[in-house]
């Protein structure tokens, strides 16, 4: 009787300590030198396997998010206690350091990895974690992985799991390391403000164009949906500060040159790539557009991404070559 | 007393760039390699080497490196070879985007993209460094053998690439360049310098390419105005590959058989080659030849400078529109300097003074349809204007100084 009475009791001040039945996330190990072995050390989840966020992890979701071979992605933010993001305009919300972000990626209903992105005093750090064959604790895969899988669409795949430097080329300004997918502009406002009520976020940013939502691709003008998906899916390296920097091609949701998005603008480094086109994209004509030919390869150099997909996106591809096809020549 | 002040300051100037045991990673071919190797070039900190065993390393997707000061090191370009050849993903084998970094004494064959790609990775070495597509110029492989991009200090030296669909070694948007003691062959262009400043291209072998050596400034990129340039020593020797660049790319122009070409750059200086047996133009000096809105480009060939270069042979099969007739023109043998003629009396010069055919275009953007060829006289000015510094650091040729 007496030990059921402690061990109740014992039980209690767990509870107490953090209320949601959770322990707390643990910032010292987000904010740590090194890199943590198991995912489980940061305390995100209250239950892994089921995705269940611990107290102070907020899930979210982006307006058009990447596609990567249509695995399920789960999103979520963690500001640690007593510090804020800051709203920056449309663009991206600033985390402060201690921040983490993380993404899990399901597929056939398994959890198949986890991808944090740390805030720390040196800067952003990217590491991706391998979920085990029971779900119950995803592992550190530093140097990457490959994975044989079922793609959404039924298609046996060779999933690619990035390596810590993989996680890096597509999440770069300036050769930094910097989260890519919470932009104003692709979070919907509801969220914004449920943010900001929360504490966790300064200020409700004004958005005065925001991207559609991708459910919504058939109900918006193509150039939206379009201009949505490639900002999602594209511009985080093909932008002026980032890893395809080199190329000209830039596709984020603010750029208006039409040349900067590859109307008429002719390949410079993309060997093969050109697929024996003259330019980027021409208007009306998406089987000659590079920017189409590439996005339907699988060919590794040819394909683009270049990481993070083993499948051509039907949906993505459609909108795109929609878009190139209503353009006026 | 004195010596142990000495001892002291070394050592924390030391410390300041790297730790002060810098370490040797060992890895080995054989199972695992790929995340073996990966989790190296990952863990390692500044001043370490990856020192890769003798082998053949089986690889699945390309390697990437963001550490600076690393040195990847193998046991020699035949010995260490990183085999892409089962490549699934990843747009080159090896990317390099970090600082200070030595590549040497290791292989990367048949990657599905470019070979080894440094971008905005200063003061990047490859010594003694092979890419090699194995068989042979096909359109199918990749498109660049050695590809810094975007970087400041740039020595490639003692390498070996040989079947590139683009260009062999290619070095954009970057500047304070050394290019020497190369092996290019088999690839559409053997060296190619774009959208760059001061590079020096000097004592390199291009054979067997379909052009060798190019100096190309681009529109629409974020670096312009290449330039300050100076190609010599070089042996320039029977490029006559027929060009199998895919279309769309600028080298998928390039005539079959030319040996140095020069488009729309600023200061060049040709001087004291042997350009032998390339059967267009031993030397062909242009303008941007397609239709272009950047307003910050200038498309026209500036103050190019031909020097005293050895011509042998050459000319005498030339892979331009009305080729035959020009060839009989000229009693069986273009000159060696062709100029498309875009550029006015500022485009071109000739040291000693001589005769070039110009194919008379009067326009940016013309056609060879539209080309007045015609043997002119190019004069030595009175005043030449030289490029001025070029090459790498000095510090990066004495990181490998034996």
């Amino acid at each position: 009787m007496k030990a059921l009475l402690a061990a109740a009791l014992l039980a209690g001040a767990a509870i107490a300590a953090a209320p949601s039945g959770a322990p707390p996330v643990n910032d010292a190990v987000i904010t740590g030198a090194g890199f943590p072995a198991a995912l489980s050390e940061y305390g995100f989840f209250a239950d892994g396997a089921a995705q269940r966020p611990a107290a102070g992890v907020t899930p979210y979701r982006l307006q058009t998010p990447l596609w990567s071979d249509g695995a399920e992605k789960l999103r979520f933010a963690y500001v640690p206690k007593g510090t804020q993001a800051r709203a920056q305009g449309a663009g991206l919300l600033d985390f402060p350091v201690g921040s983490a972000l993380i993404k899990s990626f399901k597929l056939d209903g398994r959890l198949i990895e986890t991808r944090v992105l740390l805030h720390r005093a040196d800067g952003w750090v990217a590491l991706p974690y391998r979920w085990n064959a029971d779900q119950s604790e995803a592992r550190l895969v530093l140097g990457g992985a490959r994975l044989p899988l079922t793609a959404q669409g039924g298609q046996a795949i060779s999933y690619a799991i990035p390596n810590k430097n993989q996680c890096k080329e597509c999440h770069a300004v300036d050769g930094a390391v910097t989260p890519i997918g919470p932009k104003a502009w692709n979070l919907s406002a509801e969220w914004l403000a449920m943010f900001a009520r929360s504490g966790r976020l300064d200020a409700v940013p004004a958005v005065a164009r925001r991207v559609p939502l991708w459910e919504d691709r058939d109900k918006v003008p193509v150039a939206m949906a379009a201009r949505g998906y490639l900002d999602a899916n594209c511009a985080h390296c093909h932008n002026p500060r980032g890893a395809a920097s080199n190329s000209g091609l830039y596709l984020g949701w603010d750029v208006t040159d039409p040349v900067q998005l590859g109307v008429g603008k002719r390949p410079v480094a993309a060997g093969r790539g050109a697929g024996n086109l003259e330019f980027d994209v021409v208007p009306g004509d998406p089987a000659h557009s590079i920017l189409a030919y590439r996005m339907a390869s699988l060919e590794g150099g040819v394909a683009m991404p270049e990481v993070g997909r083993s499948v051509v996106d039907p949906a993505g591809q459609a909108v795109v070559e929609r878009w190139i096809m209503e353009m006026k020549r | 007393m004195r010596m142990t002040t000495f001892t002291l300051a070394a050592g924390s100037a030391l410390a300041l760039s790297a730790p002060a045991f810098a370490r040797t990673i060992d890895v080995a071919p054989g199972e695992g390699a790929q995340a073996r190797l990966q989790e190296a070039l990952i863990v390692a900190v500044p001043g370490d080497v990856v020192q890769l065993a003798a082998g053949r390393y089986v690889l699945t997707d390309g390697l990437s490196l963001d550490v600076d000061g690393v040195t990847l090191r193998g046991a020699g370009m035949d010995a260490s070879v990183l085999d892409f050849t089962g490549q699934q993903g990843a747009g080159e084998g090896l990317l390099v985007t970090s600082d200070q970094v030595t590549l040497r004494d290791f292989a990367v064959e048949n990657t599905k993209g470019d070979g080894i790609k440094s971008k905005g990775a200063d003061n990047v070495v490859y010594y003694r460094v092979r890419v090699t597509w194995t068989g042979g110029p096909k359109e199918t492989n990749g498109a660049y053998g050695i590809y810094p991009v975007s970087s400041t200090g740039v020595l490639i030296d003692g390498c070996k690439v040989s079947g590139a669909s683009d260009a062999g070694i290619y070095v954009g948007q970057s500047k304070a360049i050394t290019v020497r003691h190369n092996y290019v062959e088999q690839s559409v262009a053997g060296i190619e310098i774009e959208n760059s400043r001061q590079a020096l291209v000097t004592d390199n072998l291009v054979t067997r390419n379909t052009g060798g050596i190019l100096v190309f400034d681009l529109p629409n990129l974020p670096v312009m105005g290449g330039g300050e340039t100076v190609i010599e020593h070089n042996l320039v020797v029977a490029n006559d590959t027929p060009n199998f660049a895919p279309k769309g790319n600028i080298v998928a122009g390039v005539p079959r058989g030319t040996g140095v070409m020069v488009m729309a750059n600023d200061t060049v200086l040709v001087k004291d080659n042997l350009l032998a047996d390339n059967p267009t133009a031993q030397v062909m000096v242009v303008a941007y030849p397609n239709a272009f809105t950047d307003t910050r480009y200038n498309p026209l060939p500036r103050r190019v400078v031909i020097g005293e270069n050895r011509f042998v042979g050459g000319g005498n099969d030339p892979a331009l529109a009305g080729g035959d007739q020009l060839k009989a023109a000229f009693g069986g043998a273009l000159p060696p300097v062709v100029w498309d003629g875009l550029g006015g009396a500022a485009a071109l010069a000739l040291t000693p003074s001589g005769k070039v055919l110009s194919l008379g275009l009067t326009k940016q953007g013309e056609g060879l349809d539209k080309a007045q060829p015609a043997l002119v006289e190019v004069k030595a000015p009175r005043q030449l204007v030289l490029p001025g510094a070029v090459g790498a650091p000095p510090a990066l040729a004495a990181r490998i100084a034996r």
